[in-house]
């Protein structure tokens, strides 16, 4: 496992020249082309805003402007969602390259979360753009944390779609069950509405056992909220556990890899 | 040194039952299998107790027929699965020609797709773009290269494809059936590559259906024959014995066919024969079950009026035995047992010998050859020699009629016996003549390598 481990590091060149061809090969043949990229994030803020401050305006006031405190949360989920939803299709699709050339499978699912990291990155600038409109300036010593927040989050994913990936090649529906699973997951965790409404309820455990939980709320308190960032215990927290899911996800990889050139 | 060690590997492979096939991650946590699912419970082996090795240099080639495991056992050298038991090992670097063009995206440029696809064989970018011009050069493609490869015919495709394996400049060339990419020059100029890589040393692995390669192409040869070694060592005596094999399946085939003909012929003779019990010796009707008794309408069926009849046909080769493959110039026999029960005097013998598009490839009978029936009583035997079977290689069938002389059919056999001819070469058309080529002056030929 270390040995292929140390392996990946070599396939450097081929993750990013795959992840290239993956957003080139996205956008080819339409007129707008890598545009979309920005364009996709603008409508969707475009639509929030119009469907919360016009069709259902919200009642609290800390939250204004409430579409751009959804897209703090929003843009990251988009991100993580599509990645593991990709990366559950990623070995079937990729079938003839496992079966019919000597090829480091795990380097799929990378290519998909890192494909999708670039999207999550391409948004930003469409953030900062209504952030500076909003006049809602994220604090500079926040913004430091960003980083980490996004590396967190990178590793987290990677470790469920290295889990996710081996598993729908040996059980199909698992992408079926996978896409519900996250759409739950999506209400199950502070991004449309503020953390604090759940303590209220006495949810706050809840919340707290889910991971994305963290994620969210750090993205939340670096952009949104005025203030120092102070989930940055629960966040390195989840940093050190990533890093153990992580291993955890490339240790069963590696033990079903020799089965996928059998059952994709 | 050998450069690929397989040491008693054998391969086995889960089959699906059906059941398996729908499980699910819902169905097999609720019944509780899940381990006991993913355990194999009925298995195939596709290998067992393989061993070869290939030493440096050395072209190696595997012959067998369809699922005998020639491509499992190239995938284990590549190490795309792994061996159920027993070890392989494989020393510098691989590229394995089993799927060309395998990673190619459809969207993308095929210039883009050289390289990424260069990528994926282990080639780094500054190697690919060293290379790339004599990639695009081998590919013919200097035109196509930045248009989107989703445009291209497969031929191209599968030319890229075949380009960018073969510039990865492996130690070991892994080559499954592929050489039919191209068209003629396309595939000289593969063949030409290969002949490179051999003079410098390289180590090459060939699964291929065309024999006529691995006899001309190959230092050593293996046959497998339903996961299991049956031959290895010189290849000219490896490939006589897979053929002689092959023909040895494809007679069986044959006779199995003949067989469940002639089952059904007398099922069809019964009946007839129901039918025809009113009007018994009625000269007068010839017996329309079988259809018109034209000589070109390309129907198999036996039909006629049965008072003489053709009991067996049988074609006896070389050897005194009855067989249905013979090589091109055989001598063969087509020996035929007659009966009447009442005797004839006014009877033709005929036969005639048609290829599968209903062409005649020859047909006579007693009276063109100016023989006269004399008297038919009782069972007797008619044989048609041929002194040479100068037909080209492929499948024929044989007809063979007893009739009156005004063409009034007794026992009438049409398209029942087929036999097929073999021959190393795959000259067009039906014919064969014996023939040599004869060269004088300034023309000179020597051999080629290849089909």
């Amino acid at each position: 496992m270390i040995k292929n481990l140390t392996a990946l590091l070599k396939y450097r060149q081929l993750i990013q020249s795959m992840v290239a061809r993956e957003l080139k090969a996205r956008y080819r043949g339409s007129v707008l082309g890598f545009f979309w990229s920005f364009i996709n994030p603008l409508l969707l803020l475009l639509i929030y805003t119009f469907v919360f401050s016009i069709v259902l305006p919200s009642r609290a006031p800390d939250l204004e402007p409430y579409a751009l405190f959804m897209f703090c949360g929003i843009l990251p989920w988009t991100w993580f969602a599509s990645s593991l939803l990709e990366s559950s299709n990623v070995l079937i699709a990729g079938g003839n390259l496992i079966k019919k050339v000597l090829f480091p499978a795990e380097v799929l699912p990378i290519v998909s979360v890192v494909a999708n990291m670039v999207h999550f990155f391409l948004g930003l600038p469409i953030l900062a753009i209504f952030l500076i409109y909003y006049q809602h300036p994220p604090g500079f010593l926040d913004l430091l944390w960003f980083p980490v927040v996004v590396a967190v989050q990178l590793v987290f994913t990677l470790g469920l779609a290295l889990i996710v990936s081996s598993l729908t090649v040996h059980f199909r529906d698992f992408k079926d069950i996978l896409s519900n699973l996250v759409t739950f997951w999506f209400f199950a965790t502070p991004i449309i509405y503020p953390m604090q409404m759940a303590v209220d309820r006495g949810g706050k455990l809840f919340l707290d056992l889910n991971p994305m939980t963290h994620l969210m709320v750090s993205y939340q308190e670096i952009l949104f909220y005025p203030g120092d960032f102070g989930h940055w215990k629960w966040l390195l927290a989840l940093g050190v556990a990533s890093v153990g899911l992580f291993f955890l996800g490339y240790f069963m990889f590696d033990r079903l890899r020799d089965t996928f050139a059998e059952e994709v | 040194m050998n450069v690929i060690d397989v040491v008693d590997v054998t391969k086995t492979y889960r089959k699906y039952a059906r059941r398996k096939q729908f499980a699910t991650l819902k169905s097999a946590i609720l019944s509780g299998t899940l381990v006991g699912d993913l355990k194999p419970d009925e298995t195939f082996n596709a290998l067992k107790g393989v061993s070869f090795s290939v030493p440096q240099g050395c072209t190696f080639g595997i012959v067998g027929r369809n699922g005998s495991g020639k491509s499992t056992a190239l995938k284990l050298v590549a190490g795309i699965t792994k061996p159920t038991t027993g070890s392989v090992t494989v020393q510098g670097r691989i590229s394995a020609l089993i799927e060309l063009g395998a990673g190619f995206h459809p969207e993308i440029s095929g210039r883009e797709n050289v390289f990424i696809n260069g990528i994926m064989l282990g080639l780094s970018k500054r190697e690919i773009t060293r290379r790339f011009d004599e990639i695009v050069e081998f590919a013919e493609l200097e035109n196509f290269i930045d248009a989107p490869v989703k445009t291209y015919s497969s031929g191209m495709y599968m030319r890229l494809g075949f380009a960018v394996a073969i510039h990865v400049d492996p130690d070991v060339l892994l080559i499954d059936e592929v050489l039919a990419v191209g068209d003629e020059a396309f595939t000289h100029k593969c063949l030409d590559k290969f002949a490179e890589f051999r003079r410098r040393g390289k180590t090459v692995l060939l699964v291929t259906h065309s024999l006529n390669l691995v006899e001309r192409f190959c230092d050593e040869a293996l046959w497998l024959n339903d996961g299991r070694m049956r031959a290895t060592g010189d290849p000219r005596r490896v490939v006589s014995a897979y053929i002689t094999d092959v023909e040895k399946q494809e007679e069986r085939h044959m006779a199995a066919a003949d067989a469940r003909s002639a089952a059904a012929l007398s099922e069809a003779a019964i009946a007839s024969e129901a039918v025809a019990t009113p009007k018994p010796g009625g000269g007068n009707v010839p017996e329309g079950e079988g259809g018109p008794p034209d000589m070109f309408q390309a129907t198999e069926g036996r039909w006629g009026s049965r008072e003489g009849e053709i009991t067996d046909v049988q074609l006896v080769g070389e050897d005194g035995e009855p067989a249905h493959v013979f090589a091109c110039g055989e001598r063969v026999e087509i020996r035929m047992t007659l009966r009447a029960a009442r005797a004839l005097s006014d009877f033709v013998v005929g036969i005639g010998i048609f290829n599968l598009e209903g062409v005649c490839a020859f047909g006579t009978n007693t009276n063109i050859e100016e023989l006269k029936g004399d008297r038919l009583q009782g069972e007797g035997t008619v044989s048609f020699f041929v002194d040479g079977l100068d037909l080209v290689a492929g499948t024929y069938k044989l007809d063979v009629a007893l009739h009156k002389l005004d063409g009034y059919p007794y026992d009438y056999h049409r398209l029942l016996y087929g036999f097929r001819v073999k021959s190393r070469t795959q000259d067009a058309g039906i014919y064969r003549p014996r023939h040599r080529w004869g060269f004088g002056g300034g023309v000179s030929f020597k051999e080629r390598i290849g089909s």
